[in-house]
């Protein structure tokens, strides 16, 4: 089976005073319908990445690549039409804070809707049920009331479970999550992982998974690429973190508590602030 | 020195002293702003007003107040003999008029800044030091004067206090201070509690000696942006009364009154008063560009 | 916004709002009472005398006294500024030295005029400046951005009375393509029966088509000259907060859903961007009773701005202090306004508050 999305040498550029500074330097990889996760510190490019995927580089920055396909489309030369076409319907993205990342005048379900409307056919009143069952598959316990909620009147929680139904009301091959569960209370990390990880599994889409929390992404995913400034130093198999080659790796590895015993699908999150940096 | 040596000396990453790095900041400064050729524009027609301002008497090529002949001299059309801009209804030279008019228009927005800026200064500084009762007093009082209109608020100054270029300077300046002492005491907040300020404190000095030596030349930079910003408006809202007759009064060649005093003639002879006009016009354009320029330079955070 | 008055999450927010009107109200009490100190201290040292303004300057002295007692002068500050205030809230301020009427029937008389002048005005000025800023902002840097900039630009800079005696002499004079000076012409002034006093609701209402035109062709060039300084600032600050709300995460969800661009910018952006909006429009209304002072003196047109002018030119304290309390007046008003459409706009500002 053809992979679902190719990606070769993706270089993203921002022009600065001091010339162009590349913020991603020649990525490559391939997905299937797997779970992968990109780690690496703040600013090596992991999230910018994840845009230039989804055509969403932001101006004046510029991304290019020598393959970038999408189940044999090819990115590079999509008009906005098609993009419009492929965003929402086939690839979308859940990002950081739901507090930013929704529109704080428009209520909730108005927004899942709207979702549905561009990403899918169907009445009005058709959108609606499956909005609200989205909400319900997120399990959210009052969808009616969530869907009428404008996005400050939820807690962090509820709003990134708001969001993942709102990305994935479209039942789309590709997800991205650009460090979906950092900007949520830690007890609720853990829940709203869950709910991502069973609906990813029981949909069969490709995920990519971005992440600062090395240990959160091994847990989490199949596969693993590391980035270091603007580039992958390591690829490798979740399972065989322990092995792990590249000095960058194994730094990040280290500076994690060891874990004692049997690890769990989704160990309880403890986090140390050595981490983030 | 070379300039391109002098140049490095300027643009340098590790300046050696604090005079070298401050002449670099204002150097890296006068580069982003010169990048800005609207800006610059507006510098030009600035420094232009203060050249013809301070040179009136060798520029005009007449008296301003007095005309020349009644019989022949009067209306005489744009580019006539000897009269670029034409003559007025009394025979005088409007180019004339209006090279000495740039000296009321230069000394009108000169004392507003020079009487409103203070005013704002203190009122803002006291206010957001001292927070409290003197904070609620003090910005109600700023409030108050916000809620009127400026220009009616100067119009009904100028009725109490009579007609006349100088009362129209000291009734705009009144209505200008508000802002400017809400800009400051915002900056003011900012900075209050900040260490040095604390330490100052601990070291004795007096909250006079704060606000006059720690606290106001902190605020200056933005409140001088911000009236820079309002000269324009200072300018318009002068050239507004002069030509309701509440400014400057005939024979002085200012421009609003002379707007006023054309108004008669406006069918048959328009430059008489169209002329004072693009002069109003080019140089409150110019204080805006200039504004624009300096705001964008000096505080990057408004640049949107 | 009238779909979403129900839902559990926002009960409580209508106390909330009482609670915020209460507090809003007694800023404007307290504002209204230092406009009246203004006022009056500016009647104080005024150097026309208040009995001579009543008496004229040929009354003998038993007159002069007496007139100077009635009218208080001879008390204290801080009473006759009680007696003040007691006529101000009664609706008394008094009789104009000039038109030997009410001051405040004098008002009555010519505020709707400057109230259609500038209706129509800040209707242009909106109309023309939100699409522009929008316009300016989604093509940051670039030649549309550029033409609002200076369009707005010459705004700022162009003396109001200036522009309105060019546009009469181009488009009055030359070209005879508008009426002139004053609000309607003597042939149609009798064909309408003032009601409201707004003349174009007047002549539409009462189906006076002819009469209609004929006010429009009055009104378009006064109303969109200080609609053109209205949509000078509006332009400008509609394209900064679209740039800033251009730039927020949730334009970037929009897009990700697939949402066409024209949606994110007029429906997800724009609605964001209408929150501090509606205060810059309540704000520039404010402000055209301002240019209205100069523009009604230019086009004769017989409204606020041009009683305000008369009466300064004559002295007449009376007529000046109660317009200038007027508009200051309407200014807190439209500032009271703006704050409650922006707690009515903005679902935040609800929990806030």
């Amino acid at each position: 089976m053809s992979p679902l999305l190719t990606v070769e040498d993706l270089r993203v550029t921002f022009p600065t005073r001091q010339g162009p500074s590349e913020v991603v330097r020649g990525v490559s990889f391939t997905l299937g319908r797997e779970r992968l996760g990109i780690v690496g510190e703040s600013g090596s490019g992991k999230s910018q990445t994840g845009r230039a995927i989804l055509g969403l580089t932001p101006p004046p920055g510029r991304a290019t690549a020598k393959i970038l396909d999408f189940d044999g489309i090819d990115l590079r030369a999509a008009r906005p039409a098609t993009w419009r076409s492929l965003r929402g319907a086939r690839m979308s993205m859940v990002m950081q804070d739901p507090k930013f990342s929704l529109n704080p005048v428009m209520t909730v379900g108005r927004q899942i809707v709207e979702a549905v409307k561009f990403g899918a056919t169907g009445t009005r009143a058709e959108a609606r049920d499956r909005a609200l069952a989205m909400l319900e598959a997120v399990q959210i316990r009052d969808p009616e009331r969530v869907f009428r909620a404008y996005p400050h009147e939820l807690s962090g929680g509820m709003g990134q479970r708001a969001m993942i139904a709102m990305m994935l009301v479209t039942e789309p091959d590709l997800l991205i999550a650009d460090e979906p569960t950092s900007a949520l209370d830690v007890t609720v990390q853990v829940e709203v992982l869950r709910i991502l990880d069973r609906l990813v599994a029981e949909r069969g889409m490709g995920l990519i998974f971005i992440s600062h929390d090395l240990r959160l992404v091994s847990s989490f995913c199949d596969r693993v690429l590391v980035m270091y400034a603007g580039r992958v130093v390591e690829e490798l198999k979740a399972s065989e973190l322990k092995q792990a080659q590249h000095s960058y790796t194994r730094g990040l590895m280290n500076c994690l508590p060891q874990i004692e015993g049997g690890q769990r699908p989704l160990p309880t999150l403890e986090r140390d602030a050595a981490w983030a940096k | 020195m070379s300039s391109l040596s002098r140049r490095d000396w300027l643009l340098s990453d590790q300046p050696a002293s604090r005079r070298q790095a401050r002449l670099g900041q204002a150097y890296r400064t006068w580069l982003s702003f010169r990048s800005n050729w609207l800006a610059m524009v507006g510098l030009a027609i600035v420094l232009a007003l203060i050249l013809v301002a301070l040179f009136a008497d060798v520029i005009a090529p007449y008296d301003p107040v007095l005309g020349g002949d009644l019989r022949t001299e009067r209306f005489l059309p744009l580019f006539s003999e000897g009269h670029i801009f034409g003559t007025d209804d009394l025979a005088r030279d409007i180019f004339s008029r209006i090279v000495h008019g740039s000296r009321l228009t230069l000394m009108v927005v000169v004392l507003v800044a020079v009487i409103a800026t203070p005013i704002g200064l203190l009122v803002g500084t006291t206010s957001g030091y001292f927070g409290g009762w003197v904070d609620t007093v003090l910005m109600r009082l700023t409030d108050i004067f916000l809620a009127f209109p400026r220009l009616i608020l100067a119009l009904a100054f100028v009725a109490a206090l009579g007609p006349g270029i100088e009362n129209a300077i000291i009734a705009i300046a009144i209505t200008s201070w508000p802002p400017y002492a809400r800009l400051a005491r915002a900056e003011t907040l900012t900075i209050r509690d900040s260490d040095y300020i604390n330490a100052a404190r601990l070291q004795g000095a007096s909250s006079a000696r704060i606000l006059w030596g720690h606290v106001t030349p902190l605020c200056l930079s933005s409140v001088v942006i911000r009236v820079t910003l309002d000269m324009a408006g200072i300018i318009l809202t002068a050239a507004g009364l002069g030509f309701l007759g509440l400014g400057a009064q005939p024979p002085q060649p200012e421009w609003g009154a002379m707007i006023a005093a054309g108004r008669r003639f406006l069918i048959d002879q328009w430059w008489v008063a169209t002329v004072p006009g693009i002069a109003i016009f080019i140089v409150s354009l110019g204080f805006n560009l200039l504004g624009d320029g300096l705001r964008d330079v000096l505080d990057p955070k408004a640049r949107k | 916004m009238s779909d979403d008055t129900d839902g559990g999450g926002r009960t409580g927010a209508l106390p909330r709002i009482l609670w915020k009107v209460t507090k809003i109200a007694a800023t404007v009490a307290l504002t209204f009472l230092g406009l009246l100190v203004v006022t009056f201290l500016i009647g104080r040292v005024v150097p026309v005398d208040p009995v001579l303004a009543v008496i004229g300057d040929r009354a003998p002295k038993s007159v002069y006294d007496r007139v100077f007692i009635e009218l208080g002068l001879d008390r204290p500050l801080y009473e006759q500024f009680w007696l003040y205030l007691q006529k101000v809230l009664s609706g008394d301020f008094g009789q104009s030295f000039l038109t030997k009427r009410d001051i405040a029937d004098d008002i009555a008389r010519v505020f709707p005029a400057t109230l259609e002048l500038a209706t129509v005005a800040i209707l242009i000025g909106t109309v023309l400046g939100v699409p522009m800023g929008v316009w300016a902002a989604v093509r940051q840097g670039r030649l549309a951005d550029q033409v609002v900039r200076v369009l707005g630009l010459v705004g700022y800079s162009a003396p109001i009375f200036w522009l309105g005696l060019l546009g009469l002499l181009v488009f009055y004079a030359r070209l005879h393509w508008v009426a002139g000076p004053g609000r309607v012409d003597i042939a149609y002034e009798y064909s309408i029966t003032v009601k409201t006093g707004l003349l174009l609701l007047d002549s539409a209402m009462q189906g006076e088509w002819e009469a209609f035109g004929n006010v429009m062709s009055h009104i378009i060039l006064p109303a969109s000259l200080l609609g053109y300084f209205s949509m000078a600032y509006i332009s400008r600050m509609t394209r900064s907060f679209m740039l800033n709300e251009l730039a927020q995460e949730y334009v970037i969800t929009a897009r990700v859903k697939g949402v066409p661009e024209w949606r994110i910018i007029w429906v997800h952006a724009l609605r964001n961007a209408a929150v501090p909006l509606v205060t810059v429009i309540a704000l520039s209304y404010a402000n055209l009773l301002e240019g209205s002072v100069l523009t009604e003196t230019v086009f004769a047109w017989p409204g606020l701005g041009q009683y305000l002018t008369n009466s300064l030119q004559n002295a007449d304290m009376n007529a000046v202090l109660g317009s200038t309390l007027l508009i200051g007046a309407i200014f807190v008003g439209l500032n009271l306004m703006s704050d409650l459409l922006y707690s009515l706009l903005d679902p935040r500002v609800r929990r806030q508050a």
